[in-house]
């Protein structure tokens, strides 16, 4: 089995040649669903190459690298991180909105940004380093 | 509300004791994989973003308040003069007044235009800086700490003003190393240029 990490989350899949997913596991990875028209996501449709489509399997570092994301690998191929690119990046901050996540507190809870919503907050960032 | 997120690959054990002293009644959270630094790109600490209640943006990340005296530091009892000491408390007292008027009368926040101005710009290079402190982080987690060490060295290099992907790097290596020698020859390689950008608050104390 394969490691997949994006931003928030760690998938473990079936990947042959690389990283080749089974449809449903692109879609669970990437929020791309793979369509006749291409990997679509939304009402946003990307074509994808012949060479990045197969027997109901998707190419994943092809169409990552094709949306100009960032997608490496650890040296065994075995753990991958599918990145977020800059234009996603810069285009969700330029809304304002600010940009929701969620992570444990000391105790194990997870607590979600955007739960605070009706309330200002001052996110603030520290390290003991 | 405060939200207060610990960039610490080392993760919730590491970072307890500081929690618990903080004796907080605020969100205390930990990410070990620098995911709010990545989110609104951060690229060091102390750095504050202002939400509103509609979960809006009005201060884009900024410098929560700390200054850049400690440059000034004895380098051998790594002490500050009274004088430092007092204009660093100032600029701390500084901003933790202006988030108050914020919170009580809405001063200091920006409209969107001013705040979008004041938004960071993510590279492609920076992007990819995160992906392989993502791999690298995981790596070591999982005992790959050669190989992890060199992601985390790639990110560096990809994103050098980075001070969260270097000294994160420099603190997994070894406890103590992200404030060493290493740390303040970078500092001192800086020149005329800031550590800590003071926050564009008006009156803000610089000196």
């Amino acid at each position: 089995m394969t490691t997949i990490l994006t931003e928030s989350d760690e998938f473990t899949v079936e990947a042959t040649n690389g990283l080749w997913l089974a449809a449903a596991d692109s879609a669970r990875v990437t929020g791309w669903t793979l369509k006749p028209e291409g990997m679509c996501r939304d009402d946003q449709c990307v074509p994808l190459p012949s060479t990045a489509v197969r027997a109901g399997r998707v190419d994943v570092e092809a169409f990552w690298r094709r949306l100009g994301n960032p997608v490496l690998c650890a040296d065994d191929r075995q753990t991958w991180v599918v990145g977020t690119g800059a234009d996603d990046r810069n285009a969700g901050l330029a809304g304002l909105m600010a940009p929701d996540f969620s992570l444990r507190d000391q105790s194990g809870t997870p607590r979600t940004l955007s739960d605070l919503r009706g309330k200002k907050v001052l996110l603030v960032t520290w390290a003991t380093w | 509300m405060v939200v207060a997120v610990a960039e610490d690959s080392r993760g919730e054990s590491h970072v307890r004791p500081w929690v618990e002293q903080a004796k907080a009644e605020y969100w205390c959270l930990i990410d070990p994989d620098h995911r709010v630094a990545s989110l609104y790109g951060m690229s060091n600490v102390p750095r504050a973003v202002w939400i509103d209640e509609d979960g809006r943006i009005v201060r884009p990340p900024e410098t929560a308040g700390s200054t850049d005296h400690f440059r000034n530091m004895d380098p051998v009892t790594l002490t500050m003069t009274p004088a430092d000491q007092a204009a660093r408390d100032a600029g701390k007292a500084f901003y933790v007044d202006a988030v108050k008027q914020w919170v009580t009368t809405g001063r200091h926040a920006l409209d969107p235009s001013a705040a979008r101005e004041k938004l960071p710009r993510i590279t492609a290079e920076i992007a990819l800086a995160h992906a392989h402190f993502r791999l690298g982080v995981w790596l070591r987690q999982h005992g790959a700490i050669e190989e992890g060490s060199r992601h985390l060295a790639e990110a560096s290099r990809l994103h050098p003003e980075s001070w969260n992907m270097w000294r994160q790097s420099a603190d997994l290596e070894a406890v103590g190393r992200a404030a060493g020698p290493g740390f303040w020859a970078r500092v001192q390689a800086l020149g005329d240029k800031p550590y800590h950008q003071p926050p564009d608050l008006p009156g803000f104390p610089t000196t």
